[in-house]
């Protein structure tokens, strides 16, 4: 299985862990990773509130140059970007008129188009959990996770086409698979604040606050994620989050591609498990 | 003044939105399961539910000058629970679009000054260079010593590239001035 893949900035900075973990994962299930040349930003929180064509004509231009590099399928690990490839494709589906202008500022006419993947879809279907759990070196059932969906990967449905929106379970299956046990909780699809951690600070302490709280109550080691945002929220606030509500909750957020590398027993430092703010040891302890 | 809506009434307000965006508010009833599912409603003047009434009502200088239209985090809950199918989120988008055209200086500069600092960034490197948008949105809302604790240990952990890319600006740059020329139109 060959496929064109499209890591996004965070994933070349902030969430570097999630694209070495995920090629290596990629690797050890059969999977061909090629990355887009010349790859541009896809507009993420910004071009969206200020600009309806930017919003469209970023994300489409990457599709397009995928599109002219022969390739019909992508994977797009971050949720911010997953989400506006999938929404600009939804928008000039629907609007024809819309579909030339922005095809005009790109300069490219789709043809066949591209199919957009998140790793977690190709995962489950198109690996599959069988072929998971026989990749399994290491015991990690003495770990108890939490599945955190966040917002951009589920919602809005008719959009994002991939999994439950209220109650999605694909992060817990593939976990599940490779023999680490999974927590039912409230929070799987909650919103931790996203963008605003720059801006209003606040209102990102509080809500991941709520998530965090939520992952302690059900007695959760550490809380699995596929979002460089929700990662970046839930891990780098969270001493300033115990500060300010005195309370500890010593949380690992670790993407659910670390976790799959760890039962394959890809070494740690692959998985750049030490790139992370709260500490991971407790983690690597659990890992028999 | 009246606060009920007479089905014979449309307002011109709720008409440019959909002739703009093809959204349609008029079809919201009021039952505030948007409201319900919002994580920054407590934050906001006007809840998303007022909002939608007040879109319907007209009441246009109110709705640009809300906080609401900054605070909203596109989450997507409103969107994905709405029964008559209202995209919320994007009418958010729509109206912060809006505002910024109107020149209307929004309660919270932070917020647009993000906005404006983060597109600067794409335009000139091509991929988001944090540490640039970092130091460009301290420049604009002069609050220099904020977070510092934390990006120190974000740079420590080479979390945070130390250099711009560069690659794909020449893309951008050409992106974004084609939109500029078909959007002053």
């Amino acid at each position: 299985m060959k496929y064109a893949y499209y890591p996004g900035c965070s994933l070349h900075s902030t969430a570097k862990e999630y694209d070495r973990s995920l090629r290596a994962v990629c690797e050890k299930v059969g999977i061909e990773l090629e990355e887009v040349k010349n790859w541009i930003c896809c507009g993420s929180s910004w071009a969206h509130p200020t600009s309806k064509l930017l919003s469209l004509a970023l994300p489409l231009k990457n599709l397009a140059e995928i599109e002219k590099s022969g390739f019909r399928e992508v994977i797009v690990p971050c949720a911010a970007c997953f989400s506006r490839f999938k929404i600009s494709q939804h928008e000039v589906d629907n609007e024809p008129k819309l579909a030339a202008e922005v095809e005009g500022i790109i300069e490219h006419k789709f043809k066949d188009g591209v199919k957009v993947y998140h790793p977690l879809d190709i995962l489950s279907s198109n690996v599959g959990l069988g072929k998971l759990a026989e990749l399994v070196k290491n015991d990690l059932s003495g770990l108890k996770v939490v599945c955190y969906y966040g917002c951009l990967l589920v919602r809005p449905p008719k959009v994002t086409e991939f999994d439950d929106c209220e109650y999605p379970q694909s992060m817990d299956k593939i976990l599940q698979a490779v023999g680490i046990p999974t927590l039912d909780w409230s929070y799987k699809t909650d919103c931790c604040g996203a963008s605003f951690a720059l801006t209003r600070t606040e209102i990102v302490i509080k809500l991941s606050r709520d998530i965090l709280e939520g992952a302690k109550s059900v007695g959760a080691d550490a809380i699995a994620v596929a979002c460089p945002m929700c990662q970046a929220n839930l891990d780098t606030r969270q001493e300033e989050i115990e500060e300010r509500y005195q309370t500890t909750y010593h949380l690992p957020i670790l993407y659910f591609t670390q976790l799959m590398g760890l039962a394959f027993d890809i070494p740690a430092e692959k998985l750049l498990l030490k790139n992370h703010l709260v500490d991971t040891e407790g983690v690597l302890e659990k890992v028999r | 003044m009246e606060l009920n809506i007479p089905s014979d009434t449309v307002s011109e307000f709720a008409e440019i939105i959909k002739q703009t965006s093809g959204l349609d508010v008029n079809a919201c009833y009021q039952c505030k399961k948007c409201t319900s599912g919002c994580p920054v409603s407590y934050a906001m003047d006007y809840t998303p539910a007022q909002l939608m009434h007040a879109i319907r009502l007209g009441l246009k200088e109110l709705v640009l000058n809300s906080t609401t239209i900054w605070l909203c985090a596109s989450c997507e809950t409103c969107t994905t629970r709405c029964p008559q199918e209202v995209d919320i989120a994007n009418v958010m988008d729509t109206l912060r679009i809006m505002a910024i055209r109107a020149g209307i200086r929004p309660k919270m500069t932070e917020i647009t000054a993000f906005y404006r600092t983060g597109l600067t960034n794409i335009r000139f490197f091509g991929r988001m260079y944090e540490l640039g948008l970092i130091g460009m949105l301290k420049l604009a809302t002069g609050q220099f010593t904020k977070d510092i604790g934390l990006g120190i240990k974000m740079l420590k952990k080479g979390k945070l590239k130390l250099l711009p890319s560069f690659q794909g600006s020449s893309m951008t740059r050409r992106i974004f001035a084609k939109v500029k020329e078909r959007e002053k139109v």
